[in-house]
């Protein structure tokens, strides 16, 4: 695992209408470290990740991805890249298998994998995400879970130098729970880049080496998870005034 | 190739080669009808190619149309018949480009009546051509070229449209055209430059609707821009694709075939309701066969399968797939 700078985000803004969703954010992600993205509700996670891929663009600032600037880059472009990510609201392709959903990440992704190799790549992701013997399924016959499994498998697919998922592990029972967190952690061991909006503290207490904090678009603390959720002004934005 | 695949090219070839025989058999009501259903198929499967899997429904196709039977007017008479065709293929693909690079950024209904204009602006700007430039309105095409040739290079093109149809389903192309349709958004994301690949499609999907025009052109003898750019040809078109089943490659000829010879009869007998029959037959599928005919046999195929392997599942979750 090579210590380097792998994602520089500087001063990003995005600004809807007369609201400043994110407000002159800034950090930087080593390869190979997995970092939480924090924050109470509508506080600009979604947004921030939303800037990274290219779904939207930013209104300041940018994001560069080894020296590479990916600021004002289309999606596909940005994927091409070696970005890949999962949805808060899991978005999985309904007329397509299993295998087929997962097929897409490599096929598309930074390597153009060709199909009939695509489909190997596919099989061994969904073994890995655990759901090895379903690949003939469609995702209107798999629960909830599975449908995040499929949609974490296709980003994996992509074999991306970063990966960003936003709340993976939301909606997730207890015993699911535990599978996620063994899941990502193993992708940690191997060596991912990971950025997470998570809400878990479990997770972030046991995945993150570091966390970002954001509340109203700004940023409020980074530091390792410890830290971060030590930190008064971090408790007060979460819990309110009372509790600090 | 898997042995179906082979089963299915051999058997689509042995079909071809027996309708080519239809012309040595009758010359008239028949091989006319022929020609119809060869053109409807080639031009809804065409159409579908693009429209099926994005879901854009385009009234475009008597821009494409028009456009092939106009390179027959001006080009019919001296250059070489192929050549004719090609340069209808490339006015077609060209036109695509054009209007695709102006209006696949609009969706739903701004995109049906953006290509639906294209079609009047196109009419009216060949009308403003002939009469201004080209000396008459109306025009002659001599090409001596008989119904029975018609007919066959129809079939041909039917069976181009359907290779072409059947590579694309099995390329990274098709596999991007099926993301697409589910959700652009999981489409970009993951790599796929959406704007190129429907842009792609829709010029090659007009480029074969053009050279159904151009091979057309020579049964009219008098050629003008209501005649050619006609938009009955653009709903007639979504109206079969969309009785079939625009999702598969087979659906459109599903459609076609039943609302051809209806139409051929009701137009025969009653030549003033025509737009009655399509006005109601657009209302019905659209209420009952939203997915085509096509759509609706895989629908009962798929609950049928579902009800095999889980036969303990709830009926909410089989609705939901099903739908
Ligand atoms: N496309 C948009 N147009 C206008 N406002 C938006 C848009 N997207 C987000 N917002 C607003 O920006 C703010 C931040 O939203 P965002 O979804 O990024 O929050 P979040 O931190 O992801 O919240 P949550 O934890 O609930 O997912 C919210 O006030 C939201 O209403
Ligand atoms: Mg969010």
């Amino acid at each position: 695992m090579s210590n380097h700078l792998l994602l520089s985000i500087a001063g990003l803004t995005k600004v809807f209408g007369g609201l400043v969703a994110v407000n002159q954010i800034s950090f930087d992600i080593q390869a190979g470290e997995v970092v939480g993205l924090l924050g109470p509700n509508g506080s600009g996670k979604t947004t921030l990740m939303n800037l990274i891929s290219g779904a939207l663009r930013p209104t300041q600032g940018s994001v560069t991805l080894e020296g590479r600037r990916l600021t004002g880059l289309p999606p596909h472009r940005i994927a091409a890249t070696g970005v890949a990510r999962t949805f808060q609201l899991v978005r999985v392709l309904p007329s397509l298998s299993a295998l087929e959903n997962v097929m897409v990440g490599a096929v598309f992704g930074p390597d153009q994998v060709s199909p009939g190799a695509a489909r190997a790549v596919a099989r061994s992701v969904l073994e890995r995400v655990g759901l090895g013997g379903r690949e003939h399924l469609h995702p209107a016959e798999m629960t909830y879970i599975d449908q995040k499994r499929i949609e974490l498998a296709r980003a994996l697919a992509a074999d991306p130098r970063i990966l960003l998922l936003d709340e993976w592990l939301a909606g997730l029972n207890p015993t699911e729970l535990q599978t996620g967190i063994e899941l990502i952690r193993s992708l940690q061991a191997e060596g991912r880049t990971v950025l997470m909006v998570e809400h878990v503290m479990d997770a972030i207490r046991s995945l993150c080496d570091r966390c970002v904090v954001m509340s109203a678009g700004s940023k409020l603390a980074e530091g390792t998870p410890a830290e971060v959720l030590a930190n008064p002004d971090v408790i007060r934005a979460y819990l309110g005034d009372d509790h600090a | 190739m898997n042995t179906r695949e082979v089963l299915i090219m051999a058997a689509s070839g042995l079909l071809l080669a027996g309708l080519a025989c239809l012309p040595l058999a009758d010359e008239g009501f028949w091989l006319t009808l022929g020609i119809s259903l060869a053109g409807y198929v080639a031009m809804s499967t065409a159409w579908a190619l693009f429209s099926g899997p994005t879901s854009y429904v385009s009234l475009a196709t008597a821009a494409f149309f028009g456009t092939g039977a106009y390179v027959v007017v001006n080009l019919g008479e001296t250059a070489p018949w192929p050549v004719v065709l090609v340069v209808a293929a490339v006015c077609g693909a060209l036109l695509a480009l054009l209007a695709g690079m102006a209006t696949l950024r609009l969706t739903g209904v701004h995109f049906v009546i953006f290509t639906f204009g294209l079609a009047e602006l196109i009419r009216q700007l060949v009308t403003w051509y002939q009469t201004n430039i080209g000396g008459a309105v109306g025009q002659y095409v001599f090409v001596d070229i008989s119904s029975a040739q018609i007919y066959w290079q129809l079939l041909a093109l039917c069976g181009l449209v359907f290779l072409a149809g059947w590579a694309i389903n099995r390329s990274r192309l098709g596999l991007a055209l099926r993301v697409i349709g589910d959700d652009e958004t999981v489409a970009a994301h993951s790599g796929i430059n959406t704007a190129r690949v429907k842009l792609l499609l829709f010029c090659i999907s007009g480029a074969f609707i053009a050279v159904v025009g151009a091979v057309l052109a020579p049964r009219w003898t008098y050629i003008e821009p209501s005649i050619a750019f006609n938009s009955m040809i653009s709903f007639q078109v979504v109206i079969m694709a969309l009785l079939g089943g625009s999702r598969r490659l087979w659906g459109p000829l599903v459609g076609v075939i039943p609302f051809t010879v209806l139409y051929e009869l009701i137009s025969g007998h009653f030549p003033n309701h025509t737009h009655l029959l399509l006005g109601t037959a657009f209302l019905l599928i659209v209420y009952f066969l939203p997915q085509g005919v096509a759509g609706r046999i895989e629908q009962l195929r798929l609950r049928r399968t579902h009800r095999e392997t889980h036969a303990a599942r709830s009926p909410a979750t089989l609705g939901e797939t099903a739908r």
